[in-house]
């Protein structure tokens, strides 16, 4: 095949548009490679030209187009399509036979219209050997990951626009808005049991208006933000494993890749940003049902309400909110960065996108433990 | 017709995990033609391709698409080659939760400056070339797998690549429908001039739709023949090859 019919679109210049009125005809001159990524400001020009003109027939000159692809014919179609009164109709002139070939392939009518695994013996050394072997690959996989989503997140920083907003909030609605109710319950009834438990023993010195202050202290320092993650790693980890894991089952990973697209700046940040938007809100949310569980608790042991409000007041302090809340963010990255790099890791086979869940929710649940230890380790060493 | 190397495959070793399955593979795809890869099961066909399209890395050996080579290519050079081709892959690999038309339009968002409205009429357009532009709302789940192939066809066509790759175009299909999209391939090579690379085993469509062929052979993990597959079938020196296009039982070759 002649190099004629088949140009390289890299050797012609980017597409080009002249206007000019001759009569009672306004005559649009294409010039260069109409492709998809040079049209799109021509095609626009091309529209307001021809809308500008409803008196003057259009003649659309292509004869010194080099190259047109698919996206080309879909701008010379979509010009002809635009409706014209009977005396200034549009035509094409000049287009190369083989690009009028392409052409005729569409009808601008019809677009108006809207394993099975060995068994082999393993001896206990070699077992170790490749345990030691997979445990270093997989530190090694979740630093490149923690590196390859930093720079995804700082992209994103950088050109906000390129965000995927529309799946972020998808994704906020699953993480954030269906999780209330779970979150509610469980908080709930830790505020409960927390009250009771303590309230027994503590009845006994007559020390029961305390409880406000044990419930309030520990829920809003520790378990509220604690409890909120395990739920949310349990919920979304979880699903986000499995979400991406079946997307890699099916290709649809291999797919983004192929089209030059990097799944980390395709899934991974839509769902970092869901989960740093929803983690304190949430937070939030379990510490106020938290305490309203134990003030309730409270009622049965003859304390009012307002008592056990007044009395958290007197004790707990801004600060130990503040405390409690600014492990949300970093438990959400955690979360959400641990769920999708299970995805990501996904194998092949029916039940790899399972092992990937699991593997999500304990990873996530083992760190988000170890992150909280270092919490409590950082605010004794500073007297928070 | 002149040959016109488009992929140029030299030194090609490929395999996974100290496993090599492709020893030294030399062969070109010239522009235009439908190449069709062969073999028997276990061959390496798939991971060949996937090599093609850089998605595997190989152990040794350059994969050039225009002269470019895929295999060191990084950033802006290997995105400026991967917009030059198109994958289907064997299932079809729709986006599940995107219609078709969003499907076909997601390259077109990432990498061109079109407005909505000029998207929307490309990606149309590439649905009605395969015949589904009265399916362009519905959920790859809807349409049947004969269907979501040519979406996903109409898909890797969205930026209009010079070659497209297909995964086994005729797997899980019936005869009529396969012959269908035998023709839609034959068709769109001719009208658009698109280089196809086939990977398939299904000996109708390869008369039908290849212009060349080569078989690999996963005991000299090498190519076993290359040329037209009727000349093949009746010419080739290997008794195997010419039983394979007979459709013959036989014994593996000696």
């Amino acid at each position: 095949m002649s190099t004629a019919t088949a140009p390289r679109p890299a050797e012609a210049p980017a597409a080009a548009l002249a206007v000019a009125d001759a009569g009672d005809r306004r005559e649009l001159r294409f010039s260069g490679r109409l492709d998809a990524y040079s049209i799109a400001a021509v095609w626009h020009d091309a529209l307001a030209a021809l809308a500008a003109a409803p008196e003057r027939a259009i003649v659309i000159d292509a004869s010194r187009v080099d190259y047109c692809d698919g996206a080309g014919i879909a701008m010379l179609i979509d010009l002809l399509r635009q409706p014209r009164a009977a005396n200034a109709p549009t035509s094409i002139s000049g287009l190369r036979p083989e690009f009028e070939a392409l052409l005729d392939q569409f009808d601008p009518a019809a677009m108006q219209v809207p394993v099975e695994a060995h068994v082999t013996r393993i001896n206990v050394i070699a077992e170790i050997g490749r345990a030691a072997a997979i445990t270093g690959r997989d530190i090694k996989a979740q630093i490149a990951f923690i590196g390859e989503t930093a720079t995804a997140l700082w992209y994103a920083a950088k050109h906000p626009a390129r965000i995927r907003w529309k799946d972020v909030w998808y994704t906020c609605e699953q993480v954030g808005v269906n999780a209330l109710p779970i979150v509610a319950l469980i908080s709930f009834l830790l505020g409960i049991i927390l009250a009771f438990q303590a309230a027994v023993p503590m009845r006994q010195f007559g020390a029961e208006l305390f409880v406000a202050d044990l419930v309030g202290l520990s829920i809003l320092r520790e378990l509220g933000p604690l409890m909120t993650a395990i739920l949310l790693a349990g919920r979304s980890g979880a699903a986000f494993a499995a979400e991406i894991g079946t997307m890699k089952v099916n290709e649809e990973l291999n797919a983004l890749t192929t089209m030059g697209l990097d799944p980390v700046r395709f899934l991974v940040v839509t769902r970092i940003i869901a989960a740093l938007l929803m983690m304190p809100l949430l937070t939030l949310f379990s510490d106020l049902i938290g305490i309203l569980g134990g003030a309730l608790t409270m009622l049965t042991f003859n304390i009012p309400i307002a008592s056990f409000l007044h009395e958290v007041d007197s004790l707990v302090d801004v600060k130990d909110l503040l405390a409690g809340m600014a492990k949300a963010p970093v438990f959400a990255v955690l979360i959400a960065g641990v769920g999708c790099l299970r995805g990501l890791q996904t194998q092949t086979g029916a039940s790899a996108v399972g092992i990937s869940a699991t593997r999500a929710v304990v990873s996530s649940i083992v760190l988000l433990v170890v992150v909280d230890g270092i919490y409590a380790f950082v605010y004794y060493l500073l007297d928070i | 017709m002149p040959a016109d190397p488009i992929i140029t495959v030299e030194h090609l070793t490929a395999g996974y995990e100290g496993n090599v399955l492709m020893q030294d593979l030399n062969f070109s795809v010239h522009r235009g033609e439908v190449f069709i890869i062969l073999g028997g099961s276990g061959s390496g066909k798939s991971t060949l391709l996937k090599h093609m399209i850089g998605l595997y890395q190989p152990m040794g050996g350059s994969i050039r698409i225009e002269g470019d080579d895929i295999v060191t290519a990084e950033g802006a050079a290997r995105r400026a080659i991967l917009n030059k081709i198109g994958v289907m892959y064997q299932s079809g690999a729709l986006f599940g939760s995107m219609t078709l038309l969003e499907n076909v339009r997601l390259p077109l968002e990432e990498y061109t400056a079109l407005d909505g409205a000029a998207m929307d009429l490309i990606a149309r357009m590439k649905l009605q070339l395969v015949g589904l532009d009265a399916f362009c709302g519905h959920m790859p789940a809807e349409i049947s797998g004969g269907m979501q192939k040519r979406a996903a066809i109409a898909r890797a066509m969205a930026l209009d690549p010079m070659i497209l790759f297909l995964d086994e175009p005729s797997a899980g299909l019936d005869p009529i429908t396969s012959a269908e999209l035998d023709q839609l391939i034959l068709r769109l090579a001719k009208s658009l001039r698109i280089t196809f690379v086939v990977v398939t085993h299904e000996l109708a469509s390869i008369y039908t739709i290849a212009d060349r062929v080569i078989m690999l052979d996963k005991r000299t993990k090498g190519i076993i023949a290359e040329g037209d597959p009727k000349v093949l079938r009746d010419t080739s020196d290997n008794p195997w090859v010419r039983r394979f296009f007979r459709r013959e039982v036989a014994a593996e070759p000696a």
